[in-house]
């Protein structure tokens, strides 16, 4: 058993219905108990979707396992055929309905239903939200495109016809999928590449089926689309897409990675490139943000991209990086390496409430839960991925990828921080009645910390042990020059102080000991 | 004249049973305001990934302003053997509690996996009561869908709960107990006026803190706040407790009937409420007068959520002329509803259980005003031109009483006002 106040990602099934609700013509039978038609709600209000999504649950109750569950799961799944006519079937269990084994897959099979019947084995005591949304788009296209022939080889594409890809991976509750979709197209018409079929957002049962006509498949979330791309490629030999396009540099490399898997030129497109963020990222209103020391989590295509963003395109210091996709868990840590810091794999919140807590950074890029970490740390934060809530699904244009995403991601990164004027007033005019250390950023209203020590005053979910007793204390000098300090910087300069004092054996810290630690932790 | 208006008759015919898929939530929701009421208790739901996620949708931002709820997510190990399950929770519960040693109240709380698995939550409780710190008392309800549906794991809980009551003794004066969580507000409204009448005693269930726990005996009067506490108001009778028949608090009349009946229990009669009453109707009728304008005449269609439905629906018939079209409610409580039955106008449909599809294909076809439902179905509907009142927020907003008569009114009238403003 794991204690959790919060998950960073959903059941299985809750997977299964992203990709179901994504699509055009597939309903999703569900053996689940009284209640769990609650996620429904994570798709219309979230979301905002106008319409149900295309789930039936047979919502059992106590009385009915007594009863015939099996019985009440085959006239579920007879009825919803009947009412909704669906095109493909998809059938499967949450996590009560797994443990009473009443096998969906097996009693669909026996009512011999005219359409096809895809059954979802979701170990939801094991699995999360992620997987069960890769596994459930693999099972969907394998069962509706089935396997190549035996001794398949793909024959080369005819010199007259332009390159076909696939898109796979935007689905529904995605995080900015929408839009990432618009610019992944743009970039495909950059190269002459046309678009045999995205799936699953929008896409029809029939449109799966012809998923192996494409010559390649552009991968737009590894974490969605990568079960099914693997075996696109193992058994149709399409070849796939590794590069996720989020930010410049990596637009650059996807363009690249396109073009030779297409077998075009990719200068054209990339002398293209050329977004706003690149230039605003030069001009000399952004130097302050140079060296601004950044924590990074979220899933890991969206945590990786990120740092490169924030390393190479912006000039921010990656402080720390991690990830809750253990699946992914890899390929974050090569990331990690390439910026000296030690990854974090964790799906446990206070873990992560605990590594910013302790790492101070400047600016937090994270989930909805690192945005409520940060507030109450008092730090600045941007949402960079899922889970996210209902405003991180705008009705603008609000891309991540291509060169809009570039554009967007600089917005949303720099607004949380002081304006680089107001933060060099506030550091010359530390005592002036306006510019108060309290004050917030003018453009943010009053969301500033209250305290000086922001780490320690701030309530934490569940209280930490008591530190221990050897901690250096202040002299009442020491602490009144750290407070001349601008307070963005302060609590980073009173760990650093104490850590300095706590490795020295200093047992109480002066005005000296907080220039000697500034001395040298500046070094 | 036409001589006397046809009353509402509990007929076979008048309730549509039915059962299909539910579109409800399950018990568990009820921990997101139960854990506001009760200031040191924490709710501890032994249970899957989907329940936790299920809380953290349901909590909203909630979640994040240090909630004394959280979730002991079940994996593989803890279903492979029964005695190991019970370890763990003691781990889990032992962790927690030297975290938090604030908390007077732990309840376990049951979910369908936990239920399904058989895992003795009742047991685990009674066994860590001697283990844990002196201070802490550790109780179990089930939340589970299974079993409970929204609402009714408030039920549970408080049901949970009165076992924990000290015993009145056998000869202590005559006290109201108020069953039922109430925003605080709300309940020092109600005591003021209970008071005003000149009730000598009373006391609320749940209470805001351990140490407030009312006592409960023969010469306990039980006030029934919510018409969802079946189990509760059970419990209360076998401890002696005497249920007074009444209303639910909803609107002018409701609130004026429930206070009436509390009066009589205790030998006083109606003018004392009318009197002490005075001020607060005239208010609510002035609140009231504001939004029957937008919503006299119009037609409401209830789908099933929290057993609020037949109260709200009768206030809404009576006191600000809406007609309904039907009364959907997860379960129909016959004898507590009593009263409020008795109000609906003659040939109300009621439905009690749900099948959605059909459910929706009766209200498409009514084509009503105004639809009251859950927010899985809301937007839906909107979509396809109907206007939807989200029910769940008659759960949490304050709805109870003469002061709050408007805002109740007014949760009703600001989707036609919308509406309008919109077309416009």
């Amino acid at each position: 058993m794991q204690l959790t106040l919060w998950t960073y990602e959903g059941p299985p099934h809750v997977g299964a219905m992203r990709v179901a609700t994504a699509m055009r013509d597939v309903h999703y039978v569900l053996h689940a108990p009284q209640g769990d038609t609650y996620a429904d709600l994570l798709f219309t209000m979230i979301e905002r979707r106008d319409q149900r999504p295309p789930v039936t649950y047979t919502t059992f109750q106590a009385r009915d396992l007594g009863g015939d569950t099996a019985e009440l799961f085959k006239t579920t799944v007879r009825d919803a055929v009947t009412r909704h006519q669906p095109a493909a079937l998809l059938v499967g269990a949450s996590c009560t309905a797994e443990l009473i084994q009443d096998d969906p897959g097996g009693l669909a099979a026996t009512l011999q239903l005219p359409l096809p019947v895809i059954p979802l084995e979701l170990p939801a005591y094991q699995r999360k939200e992620n997987w069960g949304a890769a596994e459930t788009l693999y099972r969907l296209v394998r069962g509706l495109a089935g396997l190549p022939p035996a001794q398949y080889v793909r024959p080369p594409r005819p010199a007259e016809r332009a390159p076909r890809a696939n898109i796979l991976g935007p689905m529904a509750l995605g995080f900015r999928h929408r839009d990432d979709l618009r610019e992944v197209r743009e970039l495909l018409a950059l190269l002459g590449i046309e678009v045999n079929v995205v799936a699953p957002l929008d896409a029809h049962a029939a449109d799966l089926a012809r998923i192996p006509e494409a010559d390649f498949n552009v991968v737009m979330y590894p974490e969605l689309a990568g079960t099914l791309a693997d075996w696109l490629a193992r058994q149709w030999q399409q070849p796939r897409t590794r590069q996720v396009p989020i930010g410049l540099g990596a637009t650059a490399d996807f363009i690249t990675e396109l073009a030779t898997l297409a077998g075009v030129d990719p200068a054209p497109a990339l002398q293209r490139i050329d977004a706003r963020a690149r230039w605003f990222a030069r001009s000399v209103d952004s130097t302050y943000l140079t060296g601004k020391r950044v924590f990074i989590f979220g899933d890991a295509c969206h945590a990786v991209a990120a740092a490169r963003v924030a390393a190479r395109e912006i000039g921010f210091t990656v402080a720390g990086l991690g990830t809750y996709s253990r699946e992914q868990a890899r390929e974050l840590r090569e990331a990690a390496a390439l910026y000296g810091v030690e990854p974090l794999i964790t799906d446990d919140y206070l873990e992560v409430e605990r590594h910013i807590a302790a790492l101070q950074p400047d600016l937090v890029l994270g989930t909805q839960m690192e945005r409520h970490i940060a507030k109450r740390l008092g730090l600045p934060c941007a949402v960079i991925s899922a889970p996210v809530h209902v405003q991180d699904f705008p009705a603008r244009h609000a891309p991540q990828m291509g060169l809009e995403g570039a554009n967007v991601m600089f917005d949303a990164w720099v607004l949380p921080l002081m304006m680089g004027l107001e933060e060099h007033l506030l550091a010359m005019f530390r005592d002036d009645f306006e510019f108060s250390p309290q004050a917030a950023p003018s453009h943010l209203g009053a969301t500033a910390p209250s305290s000086s020590n922001l780490g320690a005053s701030a309530p934490a979910p569940l209280p930490a042990p008591a530190p221990a007793s050897n901690e250096p204390s202040w002299a009442v000098e020491a602490e009144r020059e750290l407070h001349k300090i601008p307070f963005f910087v302060r609590g980073k300069a009173r760990r650093n102080t104490e850590r300095f004092a706590r490795d020295r054996g200093v047992a109480l810290i002066t005005v000296e000991t907080l220039y000697d630690a500034k001395a040298h932790f500046s070094a | 004249m036409n001589g006397p208006a046809p009353v509402f008759q509990l007929l076979p015919e008048s309730v549509l049973r039915e059962r299909g898929q539910r579109e409800v939530f399950c018990g568990l929701t009820g921990i997101v305001w139960l854990h506001r009421k009760m200031q040191d208790a924490f709710f501890l739901v032994v249970g899957s990934r989907t329940c936790a996620h299920l809380l953290q949708s349901a909590a909203g931002v909630m979640i994040f302003a240090e909630p004394r709820f959280g979730t002991a997510i079940l994996d593989e190990r803890d279903l492979a053997g029964l005695a190991d399950a019970h370890d763990e929770i003691d781990r889990v519960v032992a962790d927690l509690l030297a975290r938090r040693p604030d908390i007077r109240t732990l309840f376990l709380v049951g979910s369908c996996p936990s239920e399904v698995i058989k895992l003795d939550l009742a047991r685990a409780a009674e066994r860590l009561n001697g283990r844990v710190t002196p201070g802490v008392r550790v109780l179990n309800y089930s939340g589970s869908g299974i079993e409970t549906t929204f609402t009714q794991g408030e039920d549970a809980c408080l049901a949970a709960l009165v076992a924990e009551l000290p015993r009145a003794a056998a000869d202590a004066p005559p006290s109201l107990l108020v069953a039922g969580a109430l925003p605080d507000v709300v309940e020092d409204q109600l005591s003021r006026l209970l008071s005003a009448i000149g009730i000598p005693a009373v006391h609320f269930l749940p209470a805001r803190r351990r140490g407030e726990l009312p006592a409960v005996g023969p010469s306990t009067r039980l006030l029934l706040a919510q018409p969802f506490l079946a189990d509760t108001a059970r419990a209360l009778s076998a401890r002696g407790a005497r249920h007074l028949p009444a209303p639910f608090p909803f609107g002018i009349e409701g609130t004026t009937a429930w206070l009436e009946a509390a009066a009589a229990a205790f030998g006083i009669g109606p003018e004392v409420v009318e009197r002490v009453t005075r001020p607060a109707r005239e208010r609510a009728q002035a609140a009231l007068a504001r939004h029957r304008p937008l919503l006299a005449g119009k037609r409401v269609f209830f789908f099933p959520d929290s057993q609020l439905e037949v109260p709200l629906a009768r206030f809404l018939s009576r006191e600000l002329g809406m007609a309904l079209v039907e009364v959907g409610t997860p379960y129909l409580h016959r004898q507590h509803l009593a009263p409020e039955l008795a109000w609906l106008p003659a040939g109300t449909q009621l439905s009690e259980g749900q099948d959605v599809d059909r459910q929706l294909d009766r209200c498409r076809a009514a084509q009503p005003d105004l639809v009251v439902c859950g927010l899985g179905l809301a937007n839906p509907l909107e979509a396809e031109g109907l206007t939807t009142k989200w029910s769940i927020e008659l759960v949490f907003t304050p709805v109870h009483g003469y002061e709050q008569a408007g805002d109740l009114a007014g949760l009703f009238a600001r989707p036609l006002d919308r509406r309008q403003r919109l077309a416009a």
